[in-house]
């Protein structure tokens, strides 16, 4: 423990966050506790054995024994037989090969996919910049406005001479990245009203109607707020207005955000410092530019790091769409199981979709992890 | 709104000395009440005009709102319940509470195993071995990152692809794991073991008052008088003694293979199985992180200074740290509860009938759209308010008493 507690002060001005004591220091000094005592030794044996084991066999079934092709009969139905066979041995990834056009853009115009392939590079730049603190400006608003413009003209079409698309083409990718990108983006400003609306002393009304929105949404699962969405909306429409569902599905998904991220901007809200808003009134500041040149960019800069965790969050969630039968990432991969002779091959399909989710949360993570580390600097300072 | 549309300067000028407010947009308290009226207003002009919409649809539609479908024979066939249902007589309501309870039985047990298996992992992170903490620290990455109805799908789709009960795996011939689900040893409960359970009940009451006897002696003498014997003897010794008065009966059904399925015996569904799996795994990779912030928390300083008081090493866990790291701990983790319950709602994904499932039956068979999701939401709030109203009671418990 003390030299955890040593290495730990001698580098006080590079480590932050402590990693768990076991993880800090040169290789040979970790060597050197795999085997400290008997007990971390027969746990380092044992843990060995099993993931040397694990590896191994993941190695032989997903690499060694994997299948990557199969042959096509004369209509163009794949002979899985191969993969029949080899099933438990190997992996069949030929499952991958045949349908990811499918199970990332849906039922998109096969001749089309260039469109809502470009709208996820668009979607990834647009996530790329705006996690550029240099681009941290006003200007970033209209980056975003504009490539979401794009990414709609893409996506519909209809004009430049791309041909329409109705939304009930669309799939796959595109619709996860749409309902967690539109959703987080109309969720966020609303989320800012609700937690200042929560926090106000002066409006009791607003307050109250702010403290039962973010409770009721926050005490039911958002299942039951897609049902809402699915089932209950067009009840509240007026007859002949019919809107879509994936409009709806974004509207529910807008509602709920919202409240979950009203919950960690007040969350900086109050973690804020009283003096910055009294010192504001001292100035004569009206209450919207206390609150937007004052007390919200830094408050909403203490909570960066839990609203990276949020948005984390949302991006899973987007899977739920599935059961309001959504064609998003998730969905996709289900409609490609249900192809007869893939049928059997789910494990592969699972697997391919954990990782595409894990590189978008994991790079959010990372992230998040690195700005906690430069704003916790910049705070210390 | 008549106070909005009166002249401002006017009323402004003109106010009585004794008034605490103006009608002018310069009075706060004016302004503020204005700016109340209107949002007030707004909302309730969105509210009316959804609701009268609704109406007129439902008009349309032929749909009557209520809950008299409640007490009407349901139909819905339901795999498993906790209590005795029958779909052909009993009724929507009975459905319902059905529901309810396979919710609160995913619930339960998911919080405590996702606790135990969190914890482990939490600790095993702070590990000094070096592979056992990145282990643990893979894990907890890697789950976290990947949707929790994903692995679920994963999960069942493991769990389907089990042999048939004819191969199935198995631990001698008490537990049986094939597609149709884990089968179990039952024991079957008599009128000795509800004796047995009685004075376990008594010997935990005599072990409490006997603890606070001992504080009592603590704080009197400065000498703790053991606890352990009487706790031993209150706790196991005095209810196997009942037990074995009463003749010692043991009876266990095993599950036996008859043609194609077991008879007897316990049973764990696929669905109930994967549904607990997927939940317990994903939920422990939140608590995990819980705890080991938690108990990374607590200055290493508080340790040495126990250390150095003479303190053993599991007194100074007990007495010193956790109650220490429990602070931390307790309210993420009550949030971290309150997700698992809302997320044994994807239940439905995998065919476990539960409340959202059994509502969502409901509401495609009667058309009661309004009435089913109700249920749903009124069934979550209860449960999340129960759960925060526990923990909130629980943290006010423990939490650090100043002056």
């Amino acid at each position: 423990m003390s030299q955890t507690a040593v290495a730990a002060t001698t580098r006080s001005t590079a480590v932050v966050e402590r990693p768990p004591p076991g993880v800090l220091g040169p290789l040979a000094w970790l060597k050197s506790n795999l085997f400290s005592t008997w007990l971390s030794t027969a746990v380092t044996l044992a843990l060995g054995y099993v993931i040397v084991r694990i590896v191994i066999g993941f190695v032989d079934w997903a690499f060694v024994n994997a299948i990557w092709h199969v042959p096509y009969n004369a209509q163009g139905v794949p002979d899985t037989s191969v993969c029949q066979n080899a099933k438990g041995d190997g992996a069949c990834w030929a499952v991958i090969v045949d349908k990811y056009r499918l199970i990332l853009f849906g039922r998109y115009p096969y001749a089309e996919q260039w469109r809502p392939a470009i709208c996820v590079l668009l979607f990834i730049g647009l996530y790329v910049v705006s996690a550029m603190r240099r681009f941290w400006r006003k200007e970033l608003v209209l980056i975003w406005i504009a490539t979401l413009a794009v990414i709609g003209a893409l996506m519909w079409g209809g004009i430049l001479g791309l041909e329409p698309v109705s939304e009930d083409n669309w799939g796959g990718l595109p619709i996860t990245l749409i309902l967690a990108t539109f959703g987080l983006a109309f969720a966020f400003p609303l989320a800012i009203l609700v937690a200042l609306g929560r926090r106000s002393t002066k409006l009791p009304a607003v307050k109250t109607l702010c403290v039962v929105y973010v409770e009721l949404i926050r005490g039911v699962p958002l299942i039951s707020v897609l049902f809402m969405a699915s089932v209950m909306f067009p009840l509240f429409m007026p007859p002949g207005i019919n809107v879509n569902k994936l409009l709806r599905a974004q509207i529910a998904f807008i509602l709920f955000a919202a409240a979950y991220l009203a919950e960690v901007v007040r969350g900086g809200l109050q973690a804020l410092p009283k003096g910055q808003g009294e010192a504001a009134d001292a100035l004569g500041l009206s209450y919207w530019k206390k609150t937007a040149f004052i007390i919200l960019p830094q408050a909403l800069r203490l909570v960066i790091p839990p609203l990276v965790n949020t948005f984390i969050g949302f991006f899973k969630d987007t899977s739920l769409v599935l059961i309001i039968g959504i064609f998003d990432l998730l969905t996709m991969g289900k409609v490609a199981l249900s192809d007869p002779p893939w049928q059997s091959f789910s494990t592969e399909v699972y697997i391919a979709l954990a990782i595409v989710y894990i590189c978008f949360c994991f790079a959010m993570s990372r992230y998040s992890r690195g700005l906690e580390r430069e704003l916790g600097r910049a705070h210390r300072r | 709104m008549s106070d909005a549309t009166a002249d401002p300067r006017m009323a402004g000028a003109r106010a009585a000395p004794k008034s605490r407010m103006r009608l002018s947009w310069s009075d706060p308290t004016f302004r503020s009440i204005i700016w109340q009226v209107v949002i007030v207003g707004i909302v309730v002009a969105i509210a009316w005009y959804l609701v009268s919409n609704t109406n007129r649809n439902l008009a349309a539609r032929h749909i009557a709102t209520g809950f008299a479908f409640l007490a009407r024979t349901a139909g819905i066939p339901i795999g498993e319940s906790l209590i005795p249902y029958n779909p052909a007589e009993d009724t929507y309501g009975r459905a319902l509470i059905i529901g309810v309870l396979n919710t609160l039985k995913v619930a339960v047990v998911g919080v405590v195993l996702a606790t135990i298996l969190g914890t482990l992992i939490g600790i095993g992170r702070l590990s000094r071995n070096w592979l056992m903490a990145r282990l643990t620290g893979f894990y907890v990455e890697t789950i976290r990152d990947i949707p929790l109805l994903l692995q679920l799908l994963f999960w069942y789709t493991i769990l389907q692809g089990l042999p048939a009960p004819r191969q199935s795996l198995h631990i001698g011939s008490a537990v049986f794991l094939s597609n149709r689900g884990m089968k179990l040893p039952l024991l079957i409960w008599q009128p000795a073991d509800t004796w047995a359970l009685i004075a376990f009940l008594v010997g935990l009451a005599g072990t409490v008052i006997w603890n606070r006897h001992a504080r009592a002696k603590q704080d009197e003498t400065g000498v703790r008088p053991r606890v352990w014997p009487v706790a031993l003897g209150l706790l196991i010794v005095l209810p196997l003694a009942v037990w074995a008065v009463l003749g010692a009966p043991l009876t266990i059904e095993l599950p036996v293979l008859r043609g194609f399925n077991f008879q007897g015996g316990g049973t764990i569904s696929p669905e109930y199985f994967a549904l607990l799996l997927g939940l317990v795994i994903y939920t422990a990779g939140y608590i995990a992180e819980i705890v080991r912030s938690g108990i990374q928390a607590v200055p290493l300083g508080q340790w040495e200074a126990a250390g150095a008081l003479g303190l053993r090493p599991g007194q100074i866990l007990r007495r010193i740290v956790l109650p220490q790291a429990l602070r931390v701990i307790i309210p993420p983790m009550t949030s971290q509860y309150l997700n698992l319950t809302k997320n044994s709602s994807l239940a439905v994904a995998i065919g476990f009938q539960d409340i959202v499932s059994i509502a969502n039956t409901t509401l495609n068979q009667t058309g009661q759209a309004i009435e089913g999701i109700a249920v749903i939401m009124a069934v979550y709030l209860t449960i999340s308010l129960s759960i925060s109203l526990f923990m909130n009671w629980y943290n006010a418990h423990i939490a650090l008493v100043e002056r």
